[in-house]
């Protein structure tokens, strides 16, 4: 391997790095609501979302422009009276699932949602036969 | 030409293993002595060979060769001497070959003080570790040579990454890696057994402190990096659900799982199967990680060292390894049952409550599992691309495991074979109404706000007082006069304070957990020098700042006093560097650090704001978050205690 196919790779990283300064640097001065509880939601909406310039970050951790582009959006979607659900609908039409840290509930996510708790029943339903030859003392 | 025999005794490691790989199993299973008693001096002779590699490629780190084109890549002759040291595992080759140095020193390991051990049980472990040896030698000698030469070294190298100069570095990687690796030793000790067809009584009791070694490390290993990642990736968080967390997630769940199944076959004689299946998935867990962080088919934060090509060779080996281990296991295991005790269990017991730990655990295992390979088949079945992050795990794995942590304080708490349920809820009643009235505390204080913290806190509260109720039982608390306590207490023997410490650690992570989910608060500001911000009490002055240079970088340090009342209390002094070398910046947050709580500073950009020049400040509070970490110190200080046992006693004599 040469000097060169290194030196690319590492352009390749820094330009990545430029995307998405690795430091997570959440939210600006002047960004947030004067108002609590609008500013509260705007932030768990934030953290429900994925920065998809970014290696694995919501939007609410990462300082790329467009996370911050994102910010805002959800901030006029919330002065403009939309609910959570409606705001989280609107960047997935725009963005796509992908924007989305918590997949939907659907046919297609189904074994990620069921299967965890499948599993625990079906443990306990194993377990059972452990136990069922135990006498009692 | 040093370099060379570093490169030439990997090689010769190489043979070594594929020996001990071939000629002791072939011994072992013909009975053939001179064949089986190869496995000891190969196991430490490749262990040696390996050290020797290892040591090269350390000097010429330290010696800053640039003909090494390894060298080159990933460090600078300016970089300060405990990072050219450590570099030498900040970089896919060479931590793969400090993983394959651990793997061997496993084996030296087992090779030296397992003298108890049967030889053919002994041959069988080894060959089975000299598999795994010969499996990721050729990895590295094929896909990742770390003494690859350059034809002509440039006179600089392109540094490290600044996110990795720091002395974490040193310890994080090294312990997680002998977690990772030393689950290898349950995973030979399972396809050994299955491979003779028959168990020993003893079997579990060899298993057991290896497990508990690796699994301290992985604790430790793990607690280290979330500490890591929490001072430097500058707001605070600890942990980020990301892959590469998962990837040590996932064997250690299993880990925990194993740990608790092999006490049920250790003591009670059954379970084999069960004890061997998670032995095998474990490490296999271990292998699927280290193939998810260096494959690149995920993102994560952690992505240095990827390739595709490697992703291949490492899906291969576990393919071979752990798909072998769990044919040969599908064959044989039904035979070993037999081996089991036919043991009934009552529900209530310490059998049961183990057995459902695992249930549990498993689970848990799983569901990490799922969420970071879902988005992977979702993507392969073409149904679009989705990203599981952690809103998911807040919304499953956490409902997941809190009934573990409600039933955890009954488990040791129970006996063998079947307990009275009484006792144990007199044992516990003190603790259960503590703990309720914490989490009501909570409830009331915020007006009903915060039930996930009040939660939090009483499953907190539950397990420490859970613990003590333990160790109650344990110095007989109820059935001895106050004055002989004490002596009591001494004279327990410290492998008794392993589930103490282990379960009440976890309970003090927890409260960690919670402090700075539930309260944590957060000033984001534009300032000039001499403006006040104030956050949880504290009153926090931007004294100015100053441009300052240190070995391999510049920095802006900006300079802020912290004062409680009327009281300074402190000065802070935030940087945001620049790496010169690798033109990268990162941000060195300033913290006070105390057991209520962390006050932490950093800087951001420059800014204009009214028409003046401004430092962007983001100042976090973040209370009780040293728990966290302080938890999983004692965590991992219960699994040391386990290590402590006189000398493994005879499964007769042990088991009544």
């Amino acid at each position: 391997m040469t000097i060169r196919v290194a030196s690319k790779k590492f352009n390749f990283l820094l330009i990545s790095i430029y995307l998405c300064t690795y430091p997570v640097l959440a939210i600006s001065p002047g960004e947030a609501f004067k108002d609590e509880a609008l500013e509260a939601r705007a932030r768990s909406l934030s953290m429900e979302l994925r920065c998809m310039v970014c290696q694995n970050q919501s939007i609410d951790d990462s300082d790329a422009p467009l996370a911050k582009d994102l910010r805002m959006l959800i901030r006029e979607q919330i002065k403009a009276g939309k609910t959570d659900d409606e705001i989280l609908v609107f960047i997935e039409d725009r963005y796509g699932e992908f924007a989305l840290l918590k997949p939907r509930f659907d046919i297609k996510n189904a074994p990620l949602w069921a299967l965890p708790f499948l599993l625990i029943l079906a443990g306990i339903f194993l377990m059972r036969s452990f136990f069922r030859n135990a006498p009692k003392n | 030409m040093i370099a060379e025999t570093g490169h030439f005794a990997m090689i010769l490691a190489f043979c070594v293993a594929l020996i001990q790989s071939t000629l002791p199993l072939y011994g072992a299973h013909r009975n053939r002595q001179a064949f089986l008693l190869i496995a000891a001096p190969a196991a430490k002779l490749q262990f040696l060979l390996l050290l020797w590699a290892f040591a090269v490629l350390t000097v010429k780190f330290v010696q800053s060769d640039f003909s090494l084109w390894l060298v080159t890549a990933n460090s600078h002759a300016d970089k300060p001497f405990i990072y050219r040291l450590t570099g030498v595992w900040g970089n896919h080759e060479g931590s793969m070959l400090l993983w394959i140095l651990m793997l061997a020193a496993y084996g030296a390991g087992i090779a030296h003080f397992s003298k108890s051990m049967p030889d053919a049980l002994k041959a069988r472990v080894l060959g089975v570790q000299g598999m795994i040896g010969v499996a990721f030698l050729a990895f590295s000698l094929f896909t990742s040579n770390p003494f690859a030469r350059l034809i002509s070294p440039p006179f600089e190298g392109n540094g490290l990454n600044p996110i990795l100069q720091d002395p974490a570095l040193a310890v994080h990687p090294p312990l997680l890696y002998a977690g990772y690796v030393g689950f290898s030793l349950a995973f030979s000790f399972s396809v050994a057994a299955l491979m003779s067809g028959k168990v020993s009584p003893d079997w579990a009791k060899w298993v057991r402190p290896w497990t508990l070694l690796a699994w301290l490390s992985l604790t430790l290993g793990i607690a280290v990096g979330s500490f890591w990642a929490y001072y430097e990736l500058g707001w605070g968080g600890f942990w980020f659900w990301d892959p590469v967390e998962n990837a040590s997630f996932m064997p250690w769940l299993a880990g925990t799982a194993l740990l608790h199944s092999a006490l049920v076959t250790a003591r009670r004689n059954t379970l084999h199967s069960w004890t061997m299946l998670l032995a095998i998935l474990t490490f296999g867990l271990c292998i699927a990680g280290t193939f998810l962080v260096r494959s690149g088919v995920l993102t994560s934060v952690h992505a240095f060292a990827t390739d595709p090509t490697r992703g291949v060779f490492i899906l291969m080996i576990l393919g071979i390894l752990v798909g072998g281990a769990l044919l040969l296991f599908a064959m044989r295991s039904a035979g070993l049952s037999s081996a089991d005790k036919n043991v009934p269990f009552q529900p209530v017991s310490r059998e049961g409550a183990l057995i459902l730990n695992n249930v549990f655990l498993a689970s848990a295992t799983a569901t990490v599992f799922l969420g970071t390979i879902y988005p992977l088949v979702i993507d392969a079945f073409g149904l679009g691309k989705i990203s599981v992050g952690a809103p998911y795990y807040n919304a499953v794995f956490v409902p997941l495991i809190t009934p573990l942590l409600m039933l955890m304080p009954i488990g040791p708490l129970s006996g063998w074979g079947h307990s009275e349920i009484s006792p144990v809820i007199k044992k516990l009643a003190m603790a259960f109404v503590l703990a309720v009235l914490g989490g009501l505390t909570v409830l009331i204080m915020s007006a009903g706000h915060q039930g996930g913290a009040a939660l939090g806190v009483g499953l907190s509260l539950w397990l420490m007082l859970g613990a003590v109720a333990d160790l109650g039982k344990k110095i007989r608390f109820n059935n001895v006069p106050l004055t002989r306590l004490p002596k009591n207490i001494l004279k327990l023997p410290l492998q008794q304070w392993g589930s103490i410490l282990a379960h009440g650690g976890l309970g003090v992570m927890i409260l960690g957990i919670v402090g700075t989910t539930a309260w944590r608060s957060e000033v984001v500001q534009a300032v000039v020098p001499g403006a006040v911000m104030k956050i949880s009490g504290y009153e926090v002055t931007f004294n100015g700042e100053a441009t300052v240079s240190g070995e391999n970088y510049s920095a802006e340090r900006g300079e802020f006093s912290v004062r409680r009342g009327d009281v300074d209390v402190a000065l802070l002094k935030p940087e945001k560097r620049f790496y010169t070398v690798e033109r990268q910046s990162t941000t060195e947050a300033a913290i006070l650090k105390n057991l209520a709580g962390h006050l932490y500073i950093v800087i951001a950009d420059e800014t204009i704001s009214d028409g003046m020049a401004s430092r962007v400040v983001r100042i976090w509070y973040h209370p009780l978050v040293a728990f966290i970490w302080i938890g999983g110190l004692i965590m991992a200080l219960g699994g040391v205690a386990g290590l402590m046992r006189r000398e493994v006693k005879s499964f007769s004599s042990d088991s009544v």
